[in-house]
């Protein structure tokens, strides 16, 4: 058994940012029902047909990354530009719990399938729209995928080094965390629910969600006058809050390797100078707090000249064993294949999809005791679930199932 | 108290990792007291601090990671503290804490002591590299959860200048949200059943599963992407998106539109601009609006002619953006229809018109300083049950007497421990 078997999502929540939120209730036992367009093969979702490919394959079914944010979810198509499509939609939303999408702000409104139409339909749905901008104010119309929702909401500028362009994040960082937040919206609604009877509209704006993620620096203006966008700001591999030195990512043996370590404090600095084992590391400036916070670059430098001479495993490990923070920057391979822990936890499930095969997905940061999560179904390959949704959700023949493939229904 | 949560009290026993988790709880509504040792979780010490004077009330990373809590001490040295949890844990719905693995079982405040009286609790453990496995005794700062996961994508095309860790303590924010979503799975299963569980949240493996492309690219295509300057890593190096606008701020030019009236809109910007003859490749742009399809991802990945417009729809916006006000480049394409953004500081989209008709700006009194200060508001909005600040961050053990008194202690009782030091 699992956790919410008994939670049905109508979902045309696509991408990431909306795709990762309905997988996560998936991999907890909701049947998730992911609705797309049969006229224009799901295109909507720009990665359903994109890469990486499994093998020289290419198709609308073969996105790795659709994979990726898709297991566990069953897939139908439905034309809504169709009458006998607007006629569909309402059957499915009267047998679910939450409808979920992540258009443009208006689509579904446009669609004839906004919020009050929904809630005539099932008095107590949850609905969860998630857009760029949310669904009111002057940006109401402006469009984003993850890189504009960090670049506008201030997650891109403090991404950086003293004297450098933004690094920013390099992968969408909010497309991961709207979707955790679509998820939370989701799961803390039909809570509600359960307690009130109440269904409600949800009104998720990515670029809201990302800015709450930077509220010391907000905090910091608002309370202290103090800009972000100023001199030696930001400084993203030192920490000023708390204070610690030396603190950053280092160059480890071979070229384009790093290592992070963090010394938290004049103990941690201690066990380090005791594995270091250099003269340097005695100099009276790096004794205290406040001599290696005013020395970093000196201090970034030596310290450099040290960690360069191992792999970063090597650092990571013997300043573990002394206890103090360290960690290599791991590349893909390594922490997928090569680490020990993301492969006890299970992090990587396979799953084996109707077209591509066995290929491995990314699993949950979280274990339950009692009602864990599984990543058992792969992505739904489009219209893949039909039959079964049609005829045995809704009842509807296989002649009629038929006849609506052949009109482009579904 | 509004929101979705209202019903759950939460015990929080966290510190810099776990905490935003409580204040996610908090912000929904839930009841949520937090449990400090005497003189206060060390966040207090953080800065910056109000007016920059350093006071275990004043750091403004506190107050970013507390509103709407209640804050009690406990001497978890003394029995008489570890029983006082325990008698909280009784009638709580939620314990979350961010202890190092074994420390709350040293304590006998794990699971399986606070259950016995609660069956129906639900325990929340936040640790670095979760509470079993190989690495489950090794320590971490947000920088360190970070190396696991997203650090190698973040940074620039000259590799010679290290990994970039995101500002913010994004790593453990990324644990919390799988913190809060996960327990919430286990409310929504006590509501069903009345039965508790213990959730286990990985901080490394939450950083794992938050780099996008990074851990797809190679579970699918044995891949490894590369990091870049102001835009995705990616296996084939891609253009900079990342542009220097005439007022000395950064746009990204984002995804360039593939939509032939969108090129042909782009020709007419540049037309209003007087800047067409100014870039060379206006006959690119001539050709794409005269496409009778949309270019398609899979076109710009094979290259061909359909690559080359694309390419020169992104120097086009490339080009105008150089030449104008970061503003109005970002207001001049959102308007016509393409994904472009201002790089703004997180000061600056804080007093941005939009976010301010939205209602972002929560102002948040603090009475004992007789003030009211502008905290950033809600990530999600309710319709039902509204999401809101209830309170400002709670001052040190600012509810102890409360929260007790609630517990069923008589005055006296909390007369006595606090003559012994254990609140």
């Amino acid at each position: 058994m699992k956790a919410l078997d008994r939670i049905r999502i109508t979902d045309f929540s696509g991408v990431l940012a909306g795709a990762g939120a309905s997988k996560i209730l998936a991999a907890f036992g909701a049947e998730v029902i992911r609705v797309e367009n049969p006229s224009n093969l799901g295109a909507w979702d720009v990665v359903r047909g994109s890469p990486p490919y499994i093998d020289e394959r290419r198709g609308h079914n073969l996105g790795g990354g659709f994979n990726n944010h898709n297991a566990g979810k069953l897939g139908i198509t439905l034309n809504l530009q169709t009458e006998k499509g607007r006629e569909l939609l309402p059957r499915l939303v009267a047998i679910s719990d939450v409808v979920a999408e992540n258009f443009a702000a208006g689509v579904m409104d446009r669609l004839g399938f906004g919020y009050e139409r929904l809630r005539a339909i099932k008095p107590d749905i949850i609905y969860l729209s998630n857009c760029g901008f949310g669904a009111s104010g002057p940006y109401v119309s402006y469009k984003t995928w993850g890189p504009i929702v960090q670049a506008v909401s201030g997650l891109t500028h403090i991404s950086g080094l003293p004297g450098q362009p933004p690094a920013g994040w390099g992968y969408s960082y909010m497309d991961h965390t709207g979707a955790y937040y679509g998820a939370i919206a989701m799961l803390a609604a039909l809570h509600h629910r359960h307690r009130t009877g109440e269904g409600q509209w949800i009104d998720l704006s990515m670029t809201e969600a990302a800015a709450t993620l930077t509220g010391t620096t907000i905090l910091d203006w608002t309370v202290n006058g103090r800009p972000a966008r100023r001199e030696g700001y930001p400084d993203a591999n030192h920490s000023d809050s708390p204070a610690m030195a030396p603190h950053g990512i280092y160059p480890a043996l071979r070229e384009d390797h790093w290592v992070a370590i963090a010394c938290r404090d004049d103990a941690d600095w201690q066990a380090i100078a005791e594995e270091i084992a250099e003269l340097w590391v005695r100099d009276d400036r790096f004794a205290t707090l406040e001599g290696r916070l005013a020395n970093q670059a000196a201090l970034d430098d030596l310290l450099s000249r040290w960690t360069r001479l191992f792999d970063e495993d090597e650092v990571a490990e013997r300043l573990q064993a002394a206890g103090v923070p360290a960690a290599p920057v791991q590349r893909p391979e390594q922490r997928i294949d090569q680490d020990p822990n993301t492969e006890a936890w299970g992090l990587w499930p396979e799953v084996n999809h109707t077209e591509m095969g066995r290929v491995r997905v990314e699993g949950m940061a979280a274990h339950l005791s009692k009602t864990d999560w599984s990543l058992d179904l792969p992505a739904p390959c489009l219209g893949e679930h039909n039959r079964e949704v049609y005829g045995g959700l809704l009842g509807i023949s296989d002649a009629e199932i038929e006849q609506l493939e052949a009109e482009g229904v579904i | 108290m509004t929101g979705p949560l209202t019903d759950l009290r939460v015990i929080e026993y966290c510190d810099e990792a776990g905490a935003w988790a409580g204040k996610l709880f908090a912000d929904m509504g839930a009841d949520v007291v937090k449990v400090e040792p005497p003189g206060g979780s060390r966040v207090r010490g953080y800065p910056p601090f109000l007016s920059d004077e350093p006071h275990p009330d004043r750091s403004l990373a506190f107050w970013h990671n507390n509103t709407s809590k209640r804050a009690i001490t406990l001497d978890f040295e003394q029995e008489a503290g570890r029983a006082l949890f325990r008698r909280l844990a009784a009638d709580a719905a939620i314990v979350l804490e961010d202890q190092p693995p074994g420390r709350m079982a040293e304590l006998g405040l794990d699971y399986p002591d606070l259950s016995k009286s609660n069956p129906g609790l639900i325990m929340v453990s936040i640790t670095p590299y979760g509470r079993s496995g190989p690495k489950s005794d090794w320590v971490a700062t947000d920088l360190t959860v970070l190396a696991g996961g997203p650090e190698w994508s973040n940074g620039y095309d000259d590799h010679s200048l290290p990994p970039v860790r995101g500002l913010g303590n994004q790593g453990y924010q990324t644990a919390c949200h799988w913190a809060v979503a996960a327990t919430l799975v286990a409310v929504l299963h006590r509501d069903w059943t009345g039965e508790g569980q213990h959730v286990d949240v990985n901080m490394h493996a939450g950083a794992n599963v938050t780099t996008e492309a990074s851990s797809y690219t190679w579970l699918v295509a044995r891949q490894t992407v590369q990091r870049q300057t102001g835009r995705h890593a990616t296996v084939v190096p891609s253009s900079p998106l990342q542009i220097l606008a005439k007022d000395g701020r950064y746009v990204t030019t984002g995804v360039a539109p593939r939509r032939p009236r969108e090129i042909a809109s782009i020709l007419a910007w540049l037309d209003e601009l007087a800047l067409r003859e100014a870039f060379t490749d206006w006959p690119l742009l001539e050709a794409g609006a005269n496409l009778d399809h949309n270019i398609t991802i899979a076109a710009v990945a094979e290259g061909g002619e359909e690559a080359a417009i694309y390419g020169a729809v992104r120097d086009a916006l490339n080009f105008i953006a150089e030449r104008i006000d970061s503003y109005d480049f970002f207001v001049g394409t959102q308007s016509r229809g393409f994904q472009c953004g201002i790089i703004y500081s997180p000061d600056e989209v804080f007093e941005d018109p939009h976010f301010v008709a939205r209602g972002f700006q929560v102002p948040v009194h603090h009475p004992e300083l007789g003030q009211t200060f502008r905290y950033p508001g809600a990530p999600y909005g309710f319709a039902a049950s509204p999401w809101a600040i209830s309170r400002r961050p709670p001052l040190i053990g600012e509810h102890t007497a409360e929260v007790l008194l609630e517990a069923g202690l008589t005055p006296g009782e909390l007369e006595r421990l606090r003559t012994d030091g254990v609140v």
